[in-house]
């Protein structure tokens, strides 16, 4: 026994010596001296890539014109971003690696609440704020009075869509298609489903499906025989083109609602005449007169090629409030800095008018828009009350 | 005791109180990483076991730790806050926390091993591929039963925190005890293969029937070979939940399990060594590689194929480095 | 009763591109007893390729049942080559090394093709162009039949019946069946083992492509992670149906696409990927032979 447990003592030590041993040879210089270091943890690879990646553009774009222009507190700001390959752990390390080893002033990100809820203990516990730009779930600023968001919550939103279709639409057998595997999806169709059912409403059919689907015929055609008035799919629009499509294929022509996961203009591209006539709620409206919204979306897509999805637009204000909140606090340091994002009011962003509420959420309005003739259009504003 | 006994014994304090005390010196970036890298010799030395000595192909291990790590941090949410509480106003800090992280760690274990008991009756039956794919599939089934319990999360993940106690911190930060329970697995497991009747292990390997024939019992050798190395699979989650503090399925996929097959396979199929420095080489490069951003991944992937196409027996074959080597080959008796 | 109709034909078609990428697996195991894990990604690159093609051809804005068809040419042309290379480079070098080495190395190759997909194509989900205009091709009530879902299993048929025919009425598919059954008894007869073993994956690639395309007409976002699941799937598929059977893996494929579209609907959506997974398990504890499989005897 003593043979064999000393051997497994050495195996161990062996292992702890070679990786420290490597861990001390990729020791890194941190940034350069006279630059403002901002982290954004970001899912650049893997199933989320494509959100992560959007409001990584955001956040750059918003960087390159602060520092455009001046810069912050007399320096450039400096954006590193980390890649966690949409995998949960992997936030908690890049979120690490962004605070011990680039002493980031502020961390940005993430866009995924699941993983917002991996990085934002590191932050709290360095005492350096964070701002989520597009995470919903209540609970990921209940970690910490470090921990923000740039966004609304699903409570908030769920409320509003089911609002909507039983006041606006008059539809008052509804049923929801969810994307079970995304917590933004789940937490948004908890709400909708409560509130339609404290508003006198009825839930008819209730399914799910998973991101990564293509194929939504069999949920659809129980839906179909249902007979709803309308149904909610509070998903991402990598699967509400398909859905639509498919929707309409099986002749259902009720409306579908959404969320802010709709907003980009692949919903259109890849839905094509499915969607029109379909309603869903977001942050902003891209046909809004606001010249301020109308600059951004027109210098983003000059940029990226694309016009910004709500991911991105996100991005941008949680680094414009990052900025403006380091303007205010007048120094980097974690505590004037957390203040001053904790006083943000209405801040000027695309995606509103932002207040940052006394439990670190956004407080913004909501804009419901419909699809008409292949563009978004605005339709009716819900305020945050 | 002998002086080499007292000696080996100081030497091993040593080792540990250094472990216990890095971390105030280092970075937690490493001290995370170094974490991890405990857990993943934990996952691989239990995989060995079964893959390894026993010759059963089992890529469904991620299940296994999925549970552990689900089931720990159930108990530890549910019912060890309470007791850690309680614990933890009548005895100093350390020793309370010392007296309660155990027990979390073992329950992940049994109900790991109970599922491993479960999976493994039907299904080593089964030879060959038609195993590993059974066990694919297992392990996938598990994660998505899992994704379907409310009570731990679902799709939002499940933070170590609980709402009853939330003054009490559930996370098991020490690199000394992520280390010693890896010493306490390898030494299991070593033992286990080496000592005794563990030839009846690489026998099944080798040729069972060959071996039924000879009258080992092969199916209970299986069963028990997989029994152990689910258990030790399980406490790998409950590690590595309790390191984290927040969990979610999407990490205990087929990728992790191909991950830890693979720690397994380079390490060398047959060699407890051979495992476990893989898995430390191994979960520790994509973080030395980080700075290589998208071509990260691409690199693991080109690096994996050729060491498979260059030196498919993997960098141990069936080798252990010393001193498990005196375990594995004792001294031929002098004549 | 309708509902029903609807599903089955929803479950038909799905299952028929499952079929297609199901033959590769069967196939590739029938000659090698390998499993190939890269099969997936395989599919994935006839999705990509029939979209850069379409948009090169500029069918986007001019759909055509001839663009469809010279798509699906270029596609599976490219992805047979595809198939080729793999074999010869990754899996040629493992014979005879085992089983395990082998597999990880199509791990390897699986996520060396997503990630290198991620890398080039971009890891955003693209809209394959509409090569054909979707429109009702028939309708009897509440059960409707789109000439997408028509084109899709009419072309899965025509497929499937090429591939039965060339394996059993043409000199290489009776070397294919020789090397899977004996393969050192078939190279003593003087069949040429290797050339048979990639032309195997040549053609198990380019149904996997001609699957791909299938998926781009009628669930039409494709993106460099989409051959994951539905390799896998497509693997329990062809073990249901009997690995190594090609008729086996035909039925094989049909049958899940309808089991996991009756499940989906009638029970719940929640555990749709993990049908597959059940159906797996509970196959290769009962019948591991499959539907159409040989038992398989073990000489001592």
């Amino acid at each position: 026994m003593r043979g064999a447990s000393r051997a497994a003592a050495f195996a161990a030590c062996t292992a702890f010596a070679a990786a420290a041993a490597l861990g001390a040879l990729a020791c890194g210089g941190g940034p350069a001296s006279d630059a403002i270091p901002v982290g954004h943890v970001a899912s650049m690879t893997g199933d989320t890539a494509t959100f992560g990646r959007s409001a990584d553009a955001g956040i750059r774009m918003a960087i390159e014109e602060l520092n455009g222009a001046g810069g912050v507190l007399g320096k450039k700001l400096e954006l590193i971003t980390e890649d966690d390959r949409s995998v949960t752990e992997e936030a908690r390390t890049a979120a690490q690696k962004l605070l011990q080893r680039d002493h980031v002033v502020a961390l940005l990100g993430e866009v995924a609440s699941s993983r917002s809820l991996a990085a934002a203990p590191e932050a709290q516990r360095a005492k350096v704020p964070m701002i989520s730009p597009g995470s919903t779930n209540p609970k990921v600023t209940e970690v910490g009075d470090y921990i923000f968001r740039a966004c609304f919550i699903d409570p908030f939103q769920g409320a509003v869509m089911a609002k909507f279709a039983l006041g606006e639409l008059k539809a008052k057998r509804l049923a929801i298609l969810f994307d079970f595997k995304q917590d933004y999806s789940v937490g948004l169709a908890d709400f909708f489903r409560d509130t339609v059912k404290k508003n006198g409403g009825e839930i008819v059919a209730d399914e799910r499906y998973t991101s990564g689907d293509i194929e939504f015929r069999a949920q659809l055609t129980t839906i179909r025989a249902a007979n709803p008035d309308a149904i909610f799919v509070p998903g991402y629009y990598t699967e509400l083109g398909l859905i639509a499509k498919q929707a309409r294929e099986l002749g259902i022509n009720v409306p579908l609602l959404g969320g802010d996961g709709w907003d980009s203009e692949k919903t259109l591209e890849i839905g094509g005449d499915a969607v029109e006539g379909y309603y869903f709620s977001t942050h902003y409206a891209a046909d809004s007169d606001d010249p301020h919204v109308q600059e951004f979306v027109k210098r983003f897509t000059a940029k990226n090629g694309a016009t910004p999805d709500a991911m991105a637009a996100l991005g941008y204000d949680a680094a414009g409030i990052l900025a403006d909140s380091l303007k205010r606090a007048g120094s980097t340091d974690g505590p004037k800095l957390r203040d001053a994002i904790a006083a943000t009011k209405d801040f000027a962003g695309v995606t509103g008018k932002i207040t940052i509420d006394e439990n670190r959420n956004a407080r913004k309005d909501a804009v419901v828009l419909q699809i008409r003739g292949g563009k978004f259009h605005y339709y009716r504003t819900v305020s945050a009350e | 005791m002998s002086r080499t006994g007292w000696a080996r014994l100081a030497g091993f304090g040593v080792a540990l109180a250094a472990l216990h005390f890095a971390p105030l010196a280092l970075n937690p970036y490493f001290v995370t990483i170094l974490a991890r890298i405990g857990i993943a010799i934990v996952a691989a030395a239990s995989l060995q076991l079964v893959n390894g000595f026993t010759g059963q192909f089992s890529i469904g291990h991620a299940g296994f730790m999925g549970l552990g790590a689900y089931a720990s941090a159930a108990f530890s949410v549910y019912l060890g806050a309470a007791v850690l509480d309680a614990l933890g106003g009548a005895l100093p800090a350390g020793l309370a926390r010392l007296l309660y992280f155990p027990f979390p760690l073992l329950v992940g274990g049994l109900v790991a091993a109970a599922a491993g008991l479960v999976v493994a009756v039907p299904a080593l039956r089964l030879r060959g591929d038609y195993l590993a794919i059974a066990t694919l599939g297992a392990g996938e089934i598990i994660r998505i039963a899992i994704l379907n319990v409310d009570s731990v999360g679902g799709a939002r993940g499940f933070s170590l925190a609980s709402d009853v106690h939330p003054g009490v911190d559930l996370r098991f930060d020490s690199l000394a005890g992520v280390y010693g329970v890896a010493v306490i697995a390898i030494a299991a497991i070593a033992r286990l293969v080496y000592a005794g009747g563990g030839l009846a292990f690489r026998a099944v390997r080798e040729d069972e029937t060959a071996a039924e024939s000879l009258g080992i019992p092969t199916t209970r050798v299986k069963v028990e070979a997989f029994l152990v190395s689910s258990f030790f699979a399980g406490v790998a989650g409950a590690l590595f939940a309790h390191s984290e503090g927040y969990i979610h399925t999407n990490s205990f996929s087929f990728v992790r399990s191909f991950e830890i097959v693979t720690f397994v396979v380079l390490g060398g199929l047959g060699s407890l060594s051979g495992a476990v420095l893989a898995a430390a080489v191994l979960t520790a490069a994509p973080e030395l590689l980080r700075g290589l951003g998208e071509w990260r991944m691409i690199l693991y992937a080109a690096l994996l194929i050729a060491t498979m196409i260059l030196r498919p027996q993997g960098l141990l074959g069936q080798r252990e480095l010393w001193p498990l080597s005196r375990l594995a080959a004792p001294d031929p008796p002098s004549s | 009763m309708d509902n029903l109709i609807q599903q089955l034909l929803n479950g038909i078609t799905w299952g028929s591109i499952y079929a297609l990428i199901a033959l590769g697996y069967t196939m590739v195991y029938g000659v090698l007893r390998l499993i190939n894990f890269a099969h997936g990604e395989v599919y994935m690159m006839g999705a990509m390729t029939g979209y850069y093609t379409a948009r090169a051809l500029g069918l986007a804005t001019e759909p055509s049942l001839g663009g469809l068809a010279l798509v699906l040419v270029t596609s599976m042309l490219a992805c047979g080559l595809l198939g080729a290379v793999i074999e010869r480079v990754a899996y040629r070098p493992l014979r005879g090394a085992g089983r395990l080495a082998p597999l990880i190395t199509a791990i390897g190759v699986s996520l060396f093709l997503q990630n290198t997909g991620q890398l080039v194509f971009g890891a955003d989900p693209k809209f394959f162009p509409a090569l054909l205009r979707s429109e009702e091709v028939w309708r009897s009530g509440d059960v409707a039949v789109s000439n997408i879902q028509l084109t899709v299993l009419v072309t899965a048929v025509v497929l499937m019946a090429g591939l039965e025919f060339i394996v059993q009425r043409t000199r290489f598919g009776r070397a294919m069946r020789a090397v899977s059954y004996d393969a050192p008894a078939a190279a003593l007869m003087g069949v040429p083992v290797d050339r048979v073993i990639t032309g195997t994956f040549v053609l198990g690639s380019m149904l996997a492509a001609a699957a791909g395309i299938l998926v781009g007409l009628s669930n039409p976002k494709i993106e460099p992670l989409m051959g994951l699941m539905p390799g896998l799937k497509a693997f329990v598929a062809a073990v249901l149906g009997g690995i190594g059977s090609v008729p086996g893996a035909m039925v094989g494929g049909l049958l899940l696409g309808v089991i996991e579209t009756l499940v989906t609907g009638y029970l719940s959506s929640t555990y749709r990927d993990a049908i597959a997974f059940v159906i797996l398990v509970l196959i290769l504890l009962y019948r591991p032979t499959g539907l159409f499989g040989q038992p398989q005897t073990e000489k001592v």
